[in-house]
């Protein structure tokens, strides 16, 4: 308990810069991945199911190159930059959320789909209106997946010097120091927890009434 | 190109890890689903568990068991218990009830029912779950080498110190052949085990 005490007196500040950098990491890549996320799953929900069959798969096969060779070779291009950081864990970030997105969409019944266009609406209309309100609950569970995740992964950042929670990680195993490993594993622990109750808060605000506690 | 030595040392890590995966995985699926007051708690920590980097998690295992493979292992089995958990209790929880009460009306024991039908029942599931955490326990092998433990993330490591670019890119193909392989080997004999239930 002292030890963690005099961790907080020494390092405070450092944590404090290395949570709100880790924070950072993690808001804009699941930004940048969600945003990139959405537009595919909207493209391939569109395209015959021919191409997401050879898609997914394809997707998924990148998926398994280890987060830590991914940012290894960019690194080489893109240098010693959060740029590189950012473009390694936004694509991590769009895996879980493409995949839910896109099986989401696709579970609309036809049969909704039909009645929007039977009351008028266009193809855009029946995209905001219809298909993504229903889709919701599946997307947000991508999210919230993939957030969680680059919280884990957002550790790799300090491999390459860019700070976050992750350089306490590393000096700790270095200097097998326990104090240091837990003052970056706990943060990030309660970091991925607090997202991740953020996200089910704004999911419960976004959801409209009529679609509470229903399962997709 | 690459060390077959790294390679096979890989494939013992999750071997190895995966085997303990499953039996303690499998042994608190089944205490989650007899126990209701355990349930909330077994799953809770498995689900904590997976919140707390991979990293981290392998340097605090780090400070009880040395920098050995030992430590990896242990690592990879707490980081991918929950997928077996979850799937054992899911599995044994939506058996259909008729078949339980019949297999005690036959006269079945508790533990007779539970061996017999209930987690023969479940096989499928269980086997999912047991194939999502051996193809995530490749991808967290990778990071045994931080703590000591060898395998293909040493040789990864290394290529990318010395930017030896055609190392890494090999190294890297093969961890993914070895996920492939592992993942579409195991999806077959999933297949055949729901077949062989309905």
């Amino acid at each position: 308990m002292s030890a963690a005490i005099q961790f907080l007196e020494t390092r405070g500040s450092d944590l404090v810069t290395a949570v709100l950098v880790h924070l950072q990491f993690v808001v804009v890549s699941v930004g940048i991945g969600f945003v990139m996320a959405m537009l595919l799953a909207i493209m391939l929900s569109r395209l015959p199911a021919k191409v997401s069959a050879v898609a997914l798969p394809v997707l998924g096969v990148f998926q398994t190159v280890p987060g830590l060779v991914f940012i290894g070779i960019l690194f080489m291009y893109t240098g010693i930059r959060p740029l590189t950081v950012i473009i390694a864990l936004s694509i991590y970030a769009l895996f879980p959320i493409l995949k839910n997105s896109y099986a989401g969409i696709l579970s609309v019944p036809e049969a909704m789909k039909e009645a929007a266009r039977g009351c008028g609406m266009t193809d855009l209309q029946i995209l905001c209106k219809v298909e993504l309100p229903l889709a919701m609950s599946s997307i947000f569970a991508g999210v919230r997946m993939s957030t969680i995740y680059t919280v884990s992964w957002a550790v790799l950042a300090a491999m390459i010097g860019l700070g976050g929670l992750g350089q306490f990680i590393f000096i700790g195993i270095e200097t097998n120091n326990q104090v240091l490993i837990l003052g970056g594993a706990i943060p990030a622990a309660i970091l991925a927890v607090a997202l991740a109750m953020l996200i089910d808060f704004v999911q419960d605000k976004l959801t409209p009434r009529g679609m509470k506690g229903r399962k997709p | 190109m690459i060390d077959t030595a790294r390679v096979l040392q890989h494939l013992h890590l999750v071997l190895v890890a995966s085997f303990a995966t499953t039996i303690i995985g499998v042994a608190l699926g089944v205490l989650t689903y007899l126990s209701a007051l355990l349930r909330p708690v077994i799953l809770w920590i498995a689900d904590i568990l997976q919140t707390i980097p991979v990293l981290a998690l392998l340097g605090l295992v780090m400070v009880f068991f040395g920098p050995t493979a030992t430590t990896v292992i242990i690592g990879i089995v707490l980081y991918s218990l929950l997928p077996v958990v979850r799937n054992c209790y899911v599995g044994l929880e939506g058996i259909n009830p008729a078949l339980k009460e019949a297999a005690r009306g036959m006269g079945m024991t508790k533990l007779q029912a539970l061996l017999w039908v209930e987690l023969p029942l479940a096989l499928p599931i269980i086997f999912a779950g047991i194939r999502i955490a051996v193809v995530t326990s490749i991808g967290i092998a990778v990071f045994g080498n931080v703590v000591g433990g060898g395998g293909l993330g040493a040789t990864l490591t290394n290529a990318i110190r010395t930017q030896n670019m055609p190392v890494l890119l090999w190294g890297t193909l093969s961890l993914m052949v070895m996920a492939i392989v592992f993942d579409t080997a195991m999806g077959f004999v999933e297949k055949r085990l729901k077949s062989r239930n309905t």
